[in-house]
């Protein structure tokens, strides 16, 4: 084997505006989901509808008093009741039992602290909102989202092999690893285009002055506490994604994926699987 | 060409990993309480205050609901029965005795009786209050829209807000409730000195005799319990400064979400 073929092909994967936008929203989102559940423990309860009602919640995180005294955290699910002390509901070290829906690792700040929650949430959502539709309008008028994300038509056609193939952790290696495979493109085109702006129009349905300058959006999300218990579900979802977006960037090779999100270049793995080599 | 595995580029990148995840773990509660984020935090208020009124003009209106829509309980909240010495003489009496005093930088100050206010000519609406809890319960309201009342004494030009001043104390603390408007919100036409709930006259749990109703904010800005407007230039010297009981206490002064 000659030299120049084992130099691994480096490849500009990333553009500057992209990774920068990833990383602030690494950190947007975090203080969002934090700061998220900080406000959700003011009132535990989600509701459908236009208004509370109190006695018939889709969802619920409280407390009761056990009959030997102890302090049980119970979750309520629609008509199912689940036992969630020391996570929801009850939680904190066994000499400081506090009763609060979301634990205080879960929320920002820690302590119970309405008022500051907000602080950040508004904050944060103030960044994350603007780069949003920023990032939509450089990838439709950029061309980025025909060219990358937007599946061809035949890839559907092995979409059975690549949910195989993911289930199974065997990722694209060579030509195939430059682009995005199917179910990463349809991952990235429901959390940009339906998911993340759900979240932010159902936190603006929130807001009682929003409401009356955009009558519209009550409607479109059919009230203001099914769109309070919508936002909770994206947000969920929201999570879920940076959940396996992250143990995929692990186990798909973290350093390779780490600087290509840092310094844009990405090397794809060679061809075939490194143990077919021949003895180097 | 780069080679990938970069052994200082490799350590850059754990450092920072490291870096960062510290910041974001440890940080986040000590730079809560620090200036700089402070100032952020006004500058984001600042921003959405300015966005909404951009957004909202006089005449969006809050939704107004049919009358199936109304809860057969509307929660109450915060104080629910003011325990000073006053307010129970007057309520033991039905509010008979009670005034509203108009006064500050107006050009005719003034009490006005509950009758005297009845009197006026009335707006009822169904609407929903939003909790900053996150809850919402919809009611029936009847009242004073506050333009008027604040036309009939005449409003000074150097007036910027209405005060509320309220009779009840939280956690039987020394500090009465309070809050302000400005002039802008005030003379919205859903802006209402409430004294009826669903049809009833006020119950004491939410705000008898008369309560403030401002459709477009949430529900720590409708003060209960309102014993007197003071038109106001600033409210600097009022409270600990920032607009309200609440707001004293961190808190928005804007309060539409």
């Amino acid at each position: 084997m000659s030299t120049t073929s084992e130099a691994p092909t480096v490849i500009k994967r990333h553009a500057l505006f992209t990774r920068l936008w990833h990383w602030v929203n690494v950190v947007c989102l975090i203080v969002l989901l934090m700061s998220g559940l900080q406000i959700f423990n003011a009132h535990p309860s989600l509701y459908w509808g236009m208004d509370s009602h109190f006695d018939t919640p889709a969802l619920s995180i409280g407390a009761i008093r056990a009959d030997n005294g102890e302090l049980r955290g119970i979750t309520r699910l629609g008509g199912y009741r689940f036992d969630t002390t020391g996570v929801l509901g009850v939680s904190g070290s066994d000499t400081d039992r506090e009763v609060r829906a979301f634990p205080a690792w879960s929320t920002l700040p820690g302590p119970r602290w309405l008022a500051m929650g907000r602080q950040w949430h508004f904050l944060a959502a103030w960044i994350f909102a603007p780069m949003l539709i920023g990032y939509l309008a450089y990838l439709v008028i950029g061309g980025q989202l025909r060219r990358r994300l937007l599946p061809r038509a035949q890839e559907w056609r092995h979409l059975g092999k690549t949910l195989i193939d993911h289930a199974r952790l065997r990722f694209p290696r060579g030509e195939e690893a430059r682009h995005y495979n199917l179910l990463q493109k349809l991952t990235y085109l429901l959390i940009l285009f339906l998911i993340t702006p759900m979240v932010i129009l159902t936190g603006l349905t929130m807001s009682p002055t929003m409401d009356a300058a955009w009558p519209w959006l009550l409607d479109l999300f059919g009230g203001r506490q099914t769109a309070r218990t919508l936002h909770f579900l994206c947000a969920s979802a929201l999570l879920a994604f940076f959940i396996i977006h992250v143990l995929l960037v692990l186990v798909s090779g973290f350093i390779n994926n780490m600087r290509s999100m840092i310094t844009g270049r990405y090397v794809p793995p060679p061809e075939k699987e490194p143990h077919d080599d021949a003895p180097r | 060409m780069t080679r990938p595995d970069d052994p200082s580029r490799r350590r850059f990148l754990g450092r920072s990993l490291l870096a960062g995840s510290a910041l974001l773990l440890g940080g986040c509660e000590r730079v809560t309480r620090s200036d700089a984020m402070q100032t952020l935090f006004d500058a984001s208020g600042a921003l959405t205050q300015k966005a909404h009124r951009l957004l909202a003009s006089q005449e969006s209106m809050a939704r107004e609901y049919p009358p199936e829509d109304i809860a057969p309980e509307f929660r109450a909240n915060g104080t629910t029965d003011p325990t000073s010495a006053d307010y129970r003489r007057l309520a033991a009496n039905a509010f008979n005795d009670w005034q509203l005093r108009v006064d500050g930088l107006v050009e005719h100050a003034g009490r006005f009786s509950l009758a005297a206010l009845r009197d006026m000519p009335a707006r009822t609406q169904i609407t929903r209050h939003d909790c900053v809890e996150g809850w919402s319960c919809i009611g029936q309201w009847t009242g004073v829209p506050l333009g008027d009342l604040l036309d009939r004494v005449g409003v000074r030009d150097t007036a910027r807000f209405v005060v509320f001043h309220c009779a009840d104390h939280r956690y039987g603390g020394g500090d009465p409730y309070y809050e302000s408007l400005d002039l802008r919100e005030a003379y919205h036409p859903q802006t209402l000195l409430a004294y009826d709930l669903n049809g009833a006259t006020l119950p004491i749990a939410n705000g008898a005799p008369l309560r403030l109703r401002a459709e477009r904010q949430l529900g720590y800005k409708m003060a209960k319990y309102v014993m007197r407007l003071e038109l106001v230039e600033s409210f600097d010297h009022i409270g600990r400064g920032r607009g309200g009981f609440w707001e004293d206490r961190g808190y928005n002064w804007w309060a539409g979400i």
